[in-house]
């Protein structure tokens, strides 16, 4: 089964690349961006196919390695 | 004293660890590859700087990972002392080692240059060679180098005296100008600039050299 997890920033943590992002989108014309945030994208191909141990797999990544939870937050989902 | 400099693929400051190492301690200081796994013949153990793995995922995030890692936090915890610069301070919060985490600058710009810092702490082995409040010179060469805790952990490394160097004028968005952070127990340092590319006149200066000097000393003794 596959899992896709998002890496986000936490809320309250400067984000650089966000907020250069949100001034180009301005000064490409598009008005009304309130905030931009980057985050990461990982899919993950996985041979299990229980979906609640892929789940409990792919947590424990998150926490060993994908995220830096000192600074981000994760999803996870895992599709059939 | 036995020391010896971490190797990953893509460090690339690890011979003037060894070089810095070498001139303070008058003996040779061996390169240790990540895939080792036995430092137990070593005193001191150093993290160099570099891009190691490339920067990928986070800076510091695969190397923290490599099965040297599990050696030098277990010489860490039994309080031997453990110096990252560089990307190794990277690796060193990546670890759990010490607090907090190094994000992209706050100008989004690779910084190159030489910055002033004010020793914050003289009073652990790592800046013996230098006194409280003294300003010295070192280079930074880094993308990531904004350190960042939340406000808990930053009120208890500020009240720790965990704050080794502080920028004069900072160049990269840190925390409290924060530029080198100690472990609660003084034996881990972790910092962006460079002490060990000013080691000799014919590099630009000397100003990293007492910190080499004062390491060695205090662990001599």
């Amino acid at each position: 089964m596959k899992a896709k997890v998002h890496v986000t920033l936490k809320n309250g943590v400067l984000d650089p690349q966000g907020k250069a992002i949100e001034h180009t989108l301005g000064s490409l014309g598009f008005k009304g961006v309130k905030q931009a945030r980057q985050g990461k994208f990982i899919e993950l191909d996985l041979a299990e196919t229980d979906a609640d141990k892929a789940r409990a797999q792919v947590d424990e990544m998150c926490k060993k390695l994908l995220a830096n939870t000192v600074i981000e937050n994760y999803t996870i989902d895992i599709e059939g | 004293m036995k020391a010896c400099v971490i190797v990953f693929p893509a460090s690339n400051c690890d011979r003037d660890m060894k070089v810095a190492l070498e001139r303070s301690l008058g003996s040779p200081v061996d390169m240790v590859w990540h895939r080792e796994t036995d430092l137990s013949g070593y005193d001191l153990v150093t993290i160099p700087g570099g891009f190691s793995y490339g920067d990928y995922l986070r800076c510091g995030a695969m190397a923290a990972r490599s099965p040297i890692m599990a050696e030098v936090v277990k010489h860490a915890q039994r309080g031997a002392p453990v110096l990252g610069i560089c990307n190794g301070f990277q690796v060193l919060c990546e670890s759990g080692l010490l607090p907090g985490v190094l994000m992209r600058n706050a100008h989004l710009k690779f910084i190159c240059k030489d910055v002033s810092l004010k020793v914050e702490n003289a009073n652990t082995i790592f800046t013996s060679g230098y006194s409280s409040g003294e300003v010295v010179t070192y280079p930074v060469a880094h993308h990531d180098g904004n350190y960042f805790t939340d406000a808990e952990t930053l009120k208890a490394i500020e009240g720790n005296g965990q704050v080794a160097f502080r920028y004069v004028n900072n160049p990269n968005g840190s925390i409290n100008d924060i530029a080198g952070v100690l472990n609660k127990a003084g034996n881990v340092l972790g910092m962006m600039p460079h002490p060990e590319r000013l080691v000799d006149p014919l590099l630009g200066g000397i100003d990293g050299k007492p910190m080499f000097d004062g390491l060695v000393k205090s662990l001599a003794a």
